[in-house]
């Protein structure tokens, strides 16, 4: 029997405490209990418990995977997998106890030895490096005096107003009546229940390291399915009940819940599914390679044009709902590709993108609106003003970048922040009152009319948008692989170097940052037309903020990953409400996540290959003078 | 590169290809450059040298237009440049390297030869956006010169790396490359034997004489190995504390007191004196 080694026990420890800290965190938050209304299984789990649990898997997993790098035996890999679900459950356990009337003095014992206990510990060490003993009497006394004052007056406040809830407002009923998996009357056996759920939990984090490959990838891709179809039954019931009739529908969800059985089939079926493609993936796309490149390209045109139909049906497969989400992604989408050309081709990190998205949607409210405000009742129609709106927006691009044009990276950013602010400041303003109505804004925008038919629903807004970005991916990608584009990039990556390439820097970023606000005008307009009404507080730092991430997370300078971060931070929280309350706070997280993880993002930009098209070329070309 | 050599192999002296009078840069107090008159013969190879800090990279600078100078005029083929912008000076056909390598790390190296070849290029955003036959037939003549280049500094099949991924010697290669791409009549080299090994140092050397012979360029370099300077230059100007002092050939310079005593001190040009 091995032992374990000094790093793999603290590891253990950390990685078990740090999970700890995030499941006591979220509590603490309120997400654990606002998930809790979110079925993932019809009376199996919630989306609240699957968070619970789904912290010491993984960590069981990455814990257990680090000790069988280092020849760790199984039973020992299991063991130190509970021995995480522990860990992870002990924040959540101490703070039931804090919680509840009876062990409430234990809060109160802890918070008074706190400062006693942090002294001592300093001393000690004070006196292991031979401190002056002088030292060591007079550091002891002020740490306990410092630290008391703090820790003795929690134990105040806590003593006077007898619970957790005047601090913590989260650690609520709710809360316990999640982590004690329905057992919030009787304490003990809901502490017994969280640890055996959470270190069975952990344990079966482990236990998937030790399963060999293929079945593991199998078994993961199955749950993984199984819980997301679960997590967002909602949005699938939604689908389905555009194509399936009503009584199966019902079979399959208990109103917007996965029923147990069908949910224990999609696990089966995508579970083997997931073993088929583990078995012979690698074999498909080995064949693919190795096609001959007219079978490849066929094969890839095919694969494009289901692509394509799927994206012309998607309102019809989708429904109203989802339609109305899908038109919000799409003027994220319309938005991120262009602010990819300020930041991601010409690297100019412009903070104040909503600026083009005020202008665009304010033009088109006062220049088609029918209220009041509307001076020019019906003489311009929506598909007239678009291009207006997207001039204006050029030119506020413009004018926006003259005072800037001399300004490097941060420097930029809180310039073309302060513009985003200035922008609000204007539409909410007395001064702009009569023009485009302050903080009542502009309302009864007419739908747009196409031949005759009036676009009122999101299934037909839907083409408007994507045609829009169907139109931008297309100059995007010629800018990209042109000269300008090459002009950008060099700016992005040494503006001084490229001066002495002869490139005139100022005209090339004031075309950046112009071409980039052509598009935030024309996502505006269509906002407005969508909405019907335009105010002031639509147009918030959060606007620029939500795009900025989402061509961060998705991968800077790469336009798939621009519609994938559209999808996962503007289209995820409103398919799931619950999540919408903590948006920012998981922007945060995933922002850093992905900083450290992996900072080109979820899909990055791929490098235009130069020579290997030309030796592909020049091989085509030696074969047809054979 | 053809189009570019010159029938008869080396140019003839066609006199003064840069030349300088009381050029002085001051750095709030500091005299960089201190009223420097020089010149540079046309179709040479010329090395500037001196001491660390005797302002050789600040000379560069100033005649590249990434300072302008307080006091004095540049002439770059008789024509005033001081005051113009370092883009304007690349466009009027002066192209130079850097002492640390300032590649477009994350662009292919073929894409850095492709920005080098700016000064020539003239399509437009709107003829990108359209596809126009103009902007396509550019941008290929573009790829299909870069490609000669990278292939005349010995970085055929590399094109598609990205140039941070080069190794060194590469990245010094393409960085002459992208200089060479914008067809400069003068090529200001700041160190380009810098951290090479001997063998890569000779390579070097005959590279820079082929720029010359092949292709008629005119090569500046600052150089701080002597091996490599008094065995290609032709015009040594020597600096030292931003001024002048000493000009000439290579063996004039080898012997000049001034020299010796701005590199080695007092004592050892009254030694080699005596």
């Amino acid at each position: 029997m091995n032992m374990l080694r000094a790093e793999n026990s603290r590891s253990i420890l950390t990685l078990g405490l740090l999970s700890g800290a995030f499941i006591l965190f979220t509590g603490a938050v309120g997400m654990i209990a606002a998930f809790h209304e979110r079925e993932v299984v019809d009376d199996v789990i919630s989306l609240g418990q699957l968070l619970l649990l789904l912290a010491p898997f993984a960590t069981g997993f990455v814990v257990s995977d680090r000790l069988r790098a280092s020849g760790t035996g199984s039973l020992l890999i299991i063991s130190s997998g509970v021995a995480v679900g522990l860990l992870t459950a002990l924040p959540t356990v101490i703070m039931l106890l804090f919680n509840s009337d009876e062990y409430r003095f234990l809060l109160d014992l802890t918070l008074k030895l706190i400062p006693f206990v942090a002294a001592t510990y300093y001393a000690w060490q004070q006196y292991r490096i031979g401190s002056d003993q002088r030292l060591i009497i007079g550091s002891w006394l002020a740490i306990v005096v410092l630290i008391g004052i703090v820790s003795f007056s929690f134990a105040l406040i806590f003593e006077i107003k007898g619970d957790l809830r005047s601090v913590l407002p989260n650690i609520s009923r709710d809360w316990v009546e999640v982590v004690t998996f329905d057992h919030p009357k009787e304490l003990m056996t809901g502490i017994a229940t969280l640890l055996l759920v959470s270190a069975g939990a952990g344990a079966a984090g482990s236990f998937m390291v030790l399963v060999p490959p293929i079945p593991r990838q199998a078994l993961l891709y199955g749950l993984g399915v199984t819980l997301l179809v679960g997590a967002f039954g909602e949005t699938v019931r939604l689908i389905l009940q555009e194509n399936v009739d009503r009584d199966t529908l019902k079979q399959i969800f208990r109103r917007d819940t996965l029923r147990q059985d069908p949910a224990l089939m999609l696990f089966i079926v995508s579970t083997v599914a997931g073993f088929l493609w583990a078995m012979f993936g690698q074999q498909a796309r080995q064949g693919f390679a190795n096609l001959e490149p007219s079978r490849r390209r066929m094969v890839n045109g095919v694969g494009l044009l289901i692509f394509a139909g799927i994206l012309l049906m998607l309102p019809w497969l989708i429904g109203r709902t989802l339609s109305d989400v899908a038109v919000t992604i799409g003027i994220f989408v319309l938005m991120g590709l262009g602010l990819n050309i300020a930041i991601g081709l010409a690297g100019l990190l412009d903070l104040g993108y909503v600026t083009n998205y005020a202008v665009g949607a304010y033009i088109l409210a006062v220049l088609t609106s029918i209220g009041p405000l509307g001076r020019l009742d019906g003489v311009f129609t929506f598909w007239m003003v678009i291009p207006v709106a997207l001039l204006a927006a050029m030119c506020a691009g413009f004018v926006f970048a003259v005072p800037v044009l001399r300004m490097r990276g941060d420097y930029l950013a809180i310039a073309t922040l302060g513009f985003g602010e200035i922008i609000g400041k204007l539409a909410i303003s007395d001064w702009l009152k009569p023009l485009i109505g302050g903080a009542q804004g502009v309302q009864a925008i007419p739908k747009p009319v196409f031949f005759g038919t009036e676009l009122r629903n999101p299934e037909q807004l839907y083409y408007i948008v994507l045609v829009a970005s169907l139109v931008t991916l297309f100059v995007s990608i010629r800018l990209n692989n042109s000269r300008t584009g090459r002009q950008w990039m060099a700016i992005r990556e040494d503006e001084d170097v490229a001066t002495a390439m002869g490139i005139d820097t100022a005209r090339a970023k004031l075309l950046a940052f112009t071409l980039s606000a052509a598009t935030g005008g024309v996502a505006g307009a269509i906002f407005a037309a969508k909405v019907g009404t335009v105010f002031p507080n639509s147009f918030t730092v959060f606007i620029s903020i939500n795009v900025l991430s989402l061509i961060i997370v998705g991968g800077i300078a790469s336009n798939p990953g621009i519609v994938v971060g559209a999808v996962v931070l503007i289209g995820l929280p409103e398919l799931l409400r619950e999540f919408s309350d903590f948006r920012f706070l998981m922007y945060g997280a995933l922002l850093v996540i992905m900083m450290i993880k992996r900072p080109q993002g979820f899909i990055p930009s791929k490098l235009v290959s130069h020579e290997i098209r030309a030796g592909v070329n020049a091989k085509a070309a030696a074969a047809a003078a054979n | 590169m053809a189009n570019e050599k010159q029938a008869n192999g080396r140019p003839k002296d066609q006199g003064r290809i840069l030349e300088a009078k009381g050029m002085t840069k001051r750095f709030s107090g500091l005299v960089a450059v201190d009223n420097l008159d020089f010149y540079i013969p046309a179709g040479a190879i010329a090395s500037i040298i001196g001491p660390n800090g005797a302002g050789k990279t600040t000379f560069f600078n100033c005649i590249t237009g990434f300072y302008q100078i307080d006091e004095g005029e540049i002439l770059f083929d008789g024509a005033r440049i001081n005051g113009k912008t370092p883009d304007q000076i690349t466009r009027s056909g002066i192209s130079r390297t850097f002492q640390n390598i300032r590649l477009f790390n994350n662009m292919s190296a073929i894409e850095n030869i492709m920005v080098g070849q700016e000064p020539h290029l003239r399509s437009t955003w709107i003829g990108a956006i359209l596809g126009l036959p103009s902007t396509r037939g550019e941008d290929a003549r573009t790829e299909e010169r870069a490609r000669e280049l990278l292939r005349f500094v010995g970085l055929e099949g590399k094109g598609d790396m990205l140039s941070k991924n080069l190794s060194y010697g590469d990245q010094r290669r393409l960085e002459i490359g992208r200089a060479l791409a914008s067809k400069p009549k003068l090529i200001l080299l700041d160190e380009p034997t810098a951290g090479m090994n001997p063998r890569e140092t000779i390579e070097t050397t005959d590279f820079i004489r082929r720029l010359r012979d092949e292709v008629g360029i005119t090569v500046v370099l600052i150089e701080h190995d002597m091996r490599v300077v008094m065995d290609i230059s032709e015009h040594i100007t020597v600096l030292d504390y931003g001024r002048k002092i000493a000009e000439g050939l290579p063996a004039a310079i080898q012997t000049n007191p001034d020299v010796i005593e701005a590199y080695l001190g007092r004592g050892a040009a009254q030694a080699s004196g005596a």
